[in-house]
Parts: structure tokens; sequence; C-alpha cells
């Protein structure tokens, strides 16, 4: 069971493929906008990395060493086009806003990262689970940048939840603020890197507030080293 | 009274930081009377809500920070980035426009990157895009020259229109920029701009009342007073020493050759050199923004490469570009370029031979 702990504190903060790891800023920083476009695509970015962590958990054994990469491209073209179809079907306009971003998941490093990383040396079970919860730290990100760079610029959230949710969600905008001119900066994709920046610092400031409080254990030993070998 | 000896070389104090920024700030005052006479109390409001925000933002980061406040907000470098955000905006601005842009200015330009001397970009000019950008509709609204317009708002005006959108008669800014025949007003730059693509020449362009100046033809009425004054300050700056001539000559004569070239390519499509060096931003972009000690290139040669490509860009995108004016656009992209032009034109070290001369 430690082992599950350990991947969700991993996916969700130690490692946040976003916020630590850097990769698929390209969509990161492309659609979040708004705080539905952002959940829109985190969510599509979770599914695909679930099944291709899956998959390539499942056929780990039967792919040799020097074609693997290629084969894992194929896996998650082949999910990614599945959640294509799925949002075009389900979800149309969200699909439109999203345009080409939907494809370009086939290219988002932390997912072939994790196939690379992750599943092809794991069972499926816990391939699952570390897709799962690396979608979700993707995810997270992506709806905290989105609503962030929506409040600012638009005075709004969960604009157009409508899009995701289907004709419910028409009366869930929230109007925190209403003005004539609204500050572009944040969404544009300039505010998409500054709220990136922010949100990196943030979190280096948490950590650097946790490692300050727990206690050093180096305090304990009082035995003077003379070898360097520490 | 303590009387100190000591041997030879004797070298006298140099000026520190806060000296520095403050004969700048002197060194402004010119510019500053010269767009309050022309263009009303605006600029003298805006200077002081930019001057308070600094200071306060200035002096709460650097509490934050743990660096001591006094020293920091001693050396007047939050003032001074201030100032030159308060008289490159319009003077009617909103309020809380020029407190964003103060804001970001000192916190995220400057404070950032690690306070006064880790700036890679000019503070100012940051604070002047994200607003350029962010209001574009605000950002252009410069209202007309007193002698132009209808309405020329007194103080109470000004201070109303800044804090509420409109003065005690309840003219918002539209109206303010009507001007005596009817027309709305325009800065030179947008006049030129708009007039090119109706397809005006330049010489039918210089006819409207936004060139009525009575020096050259092609000086904005009012601007070009205003880049004048900015031409004095910046001029005592360097006979005070303060600045050194390379960066504003090079930047200078960089418009001035670009120009030339444009112009006398095509006199129809194209502004004169005079046009581009007394309107806008180029006078005090050349003396007071370029040369920024933090954020422009350190070596002679350096500065000289540093000004006359801000020129080169400054020409070329406000030709060619979608704003009409580019001063910032220029210094910012060429903040950018600092490190590898201080790379490329380190000094030779006094009894090292050339690099040229090595390899032989």
């Amino acid at each position: 069971m430690n082992d599950y702990k350990d991947i969700t504190l991993q996916g969700m903060w130690k490692n946040n493929p976003a916020l630590v790891q850097l990769l698929g800023l390209c969509p990161l920083l492309a659609v979040t906008a708004t705080f539905i476009n952002g959940l829109g695509l985190g969510i599509a970015t979770m599914l695909v990395l679930i099944g291709s962590n899956i998959t390539v958990s499942l056929i780990r054994n039967l792919v040799r060493n020097e074609i693997r990469i290629p084969v894992f491209v194929m896996i998650i073209a082949a999910f990614v086009t599945i959640i294509q179809l799925l949002m075009n079907a389900f979800t149309y306009e969200l699909y439109l806003s999203l345009g080409i971003f939907i494809p370009l998941i086939v290219t988002n490093c932390a997912i072939i990262g994790r196939a690379e990383a992750f599943a092809s040396k794991n069972t499926p079970g816990i391939a699952a689970f570390d897709g799962l919860m690396m979608g979700l730290g993707f995810a997270l990100v992506l709806v905290v940048l989105g609503g962030m760079r929506e409040v600012l610029g638009a005075g709004t959230l969960f604009a157009g939840a409508d899009r995701l949710f289907g004709p419910v969600a028409e009366s869930w905008t929230l109007t925190l603020f209403k003005t004539d001119s609204p500050f572009l900066l944040a969404i544009l994709p300039p505010g998409a890197f500054l709220g990136m920046g922010l949100l990196i610092a943030v979190k280096n400031i948490i950590d650097a507030k946790l490692a300050a409080r727990t206690p050093k254990q180096t305090e304990k030993a009082t035995r003077a080293r003379v070898t360097a070998d520490t | 009274m303590r009387l100190t000896l000591s041997s030879s070389p004797h070298q006298r104090v140099r000026r520190d930081t806060g000296q520095v920024m403050r004969l700048v700030i002197y060194a402004m005052v010119p510019g500053i009377i010269a767009q309050t006479v022309i263009f009303g109390w605006g600029v003298l409001i805006q200077s002081v809500i930019a001057c308070t925000t600094a200071l306060l933002a200035e002096g709460l980061i650097v509490y934050l920070r743990k660096r001591p406040v006094d020293r920091t907000l001693g050396d007047c470098s939050a003032l001074l980035t201030a100032l030159l955000i308060a008289v490159s905006i319009p003077p009617a601005l909103p309020w809380w426009m020029t407190v964003i842009g103060t804001l970001f200015a000192i916190a995220v330009a400057k404070q950032v990157y690690g306070g006064l001397g880790f700036n890679i970009f000019n503070p100012a000019m940051v604070a002047y895009v994200v607003l350029l950008i962010s209001f574009p509709a605000a950002m252009t609204m410069w209202l007309p020259p007193q002698s132009l317009s209808t309405l020329s708002p007194g103080f109470v005006d000004m201070l109303s229109v800044i804090f509420t959108g409109y003065t005690m008669q309840g003219y918002d800014v539209g109206q303010l920029k009507q001007l005596t025949d009817g027309l709305t007003s325009a800065t030179p730059l947008d006049t030129l701009k708009t007039g090119l693509t109706q397809g005006m020449t330049y010489s039918e362009v210089l006819s409207r009342p936004a060139f009525d100046s009575g020096l050259f033809d092609a000086m904005g009425a009012g601007w070009g007073w205003v880049s004048l004054a900015y031409l004095l300050g910046g001029l005592m700056l360097i006979q005070q020493r303060v600045i050194s001539w390379h960066i504003p000559g090079s930047l200078l004569v960089s418009v001035f050759i670009f120009a030339s070239m444009l112009h006398l390519a095509n006199g129809d499509l194209y502004a004169s050199p005079i046009f581009h060096l007394t309107n806008g931003a180029v006078m005090i972009g050349a003396f007071f923004i370029a040369t920024d000690p933090v954020s422009a290139s350190t070596t002679s040669r350096g500065r000289l490469i540093f000004g006359a490509a801000i020129g080169f860009w400054v020409v070329i995108i406000r030709t060619f570009g979608g704003y009409p004016d580019a001063v910032a656009f220029g210094v910012l992209l060429m903040n950018m370029a600092v490190p590898l032009i201080d790379y490329y034109t380190r000094p030779r070290t006094y009894g090292h031979a050339a690099k040229s001369n090595r390899k032989k």
C-alpha cells in the first residue's frame, strides 16, 4: 500500500508533470485561458495517460527494446484518436475551442515519459494508478492556471461549463466583476507564462517552508565525523 | 576635525546610486514641466499615483524579503521608475491602470529578479508594455495639446477624470479628445498611421492639426516641444557625466539613418527622420530609458551597438508594426540581447594582447 501513497505524492506534488518535470508545457500554456478549457484538456490528457500506461505495461515483456519508442507512440496515438473522436461526439463545442491541442496530446512528453519511465517497468495495476495520479496532477495545474487567468482576465469563473457538462451547466458561470477593459495580459500567452512561473514559485515556497519545519535528522548525531564519506 | 592624509593616487569619491538616480530625476524636470504646460495636470497627478504605488510596493516587498527597507527606498530607483512610467502613459489613464503598471514594474520586473542591479529588463518599459497589451484602448487615449482642444480640463477636472472617468461637467475622455475643428485628436504617430492606411501621403498627413507646431513641418504640435525638453534634460545628464554619450548618440543617429533610408526610398509612404526624432518617445527613450545602467549594455562598443539596434527597431516597428510607437519594444528586445552584446564586446584586459593578435 505504501507504493500507492508514494505514487500519489509523486504525481500530485513531488514530481508533478507540470510544476516539477515541466512537461507538456505547450498545451498547458496554450489552452488555459479559461477554467473549463483547462479542465477539458486535463481530463483528456488524464484518460490518455491511464490508457497508454495500462497498455504499455501489458505489452512490456513482448516489445523488444530497440523498437519500444515507436510502439509507445503508436499506442498513445491510438488513445488520443479515441479521445478526440469521443470529444468530437459528446462535447463538440469544447472540441472546437481546444482545436489542434487535442491531437497534440500525442506529443505531450508527460505521457511518453510515464510510459518509458514507469509503465514499461511495472505491472498494469500500479501503472494505471500512476497514470491516474500523474494525469490528476497535470489536470490540477491546468485547472488552477485556467481559473487564475479567467478570473484576472475576464472576471468570471466556470464560463462555458455547458461545453463540457451539457446544458445543465449553463448557469454555472460565476461573474466576480464586470469591466469594460479586461486585463488582456492574463488571457494572452504571456499571462500563461507568468502564471506558470508564479505557481512554480508558490510550490517552491511551500516546499521550503515544509523542509524548514521538519527537524533535521543529522542533529541527533553527536559523533564527530573524521572521514569524508558523507 | 579629522584630517586624513593618504598616499596617491587621489581619487574623488564616485557618486552613489541614490545620487545618480536623483540627478536623472532632476534632469527629467524640464520634460515634465513641458508636458504639464502643454498637456495639463494629468502627468503630475499620474506621477503622484505612480510614485506612491512604487514606494509602497518596493517597501513592502523589500520588507518581506528581509532586506534593509530604508536603504532600498533611499536609492530612489523606484521613484525614477515610477516617474518614467508616469510620463510615458496617457495623462488621463484611469488610476488603477497606473497602479497595476507600477506594481508590475516593481514587483515582477524588478524585485522578482532580485531587486535593483539584477533586473534584465527595464522596469518602466515592462510596465508600459504590460499596460499597452492589456488595455490597448485606454493606453492610446492621449489628450490633445491644450492649445488645440476645445475643453482643456483644469486640475480638479483632471483629477476627476483619472479617478472616476468623467470631468466635473460629465465629459469622458473620448469627449476631451475633441479638437476645435470637430475632429478627434490623435498623437502625431497615430495620425500618421491612420492617415497612411486611409491612403493619404506623408505630406498630406502633415497638414493635419496634430502637426501645427510652427517649428518644423514634421514636428507634432506640443509633442515636439516635449521632446526638445527631454533633449535638454538629456544633454544635462551627459554634461554631468551621469550617462555616457554612447547609447543616446548611437540611438539617435541610427533612427536618423534608417528613417532617412526609408524616406528617401519613398517620401510619400515613409516619414522623414525629423518626424521620427521629434515625435513619440525617441528623445526620452534615448536619454532616460535606454541608458538605464542595469539593463543596458556596459561596454563602450556594446553601448554603441545597443543604442543603434534600438534605433533600428524603433523605425522598423513604427513603420511596419501594429503599434504606433516602438521605443518600449525596442528597449525590451535589446535588453534581451545585452548579455550577448557584452560577451562579444569585452574590452581588452590591460596587459593582454587583443584577441586577433593572440591568434597569430
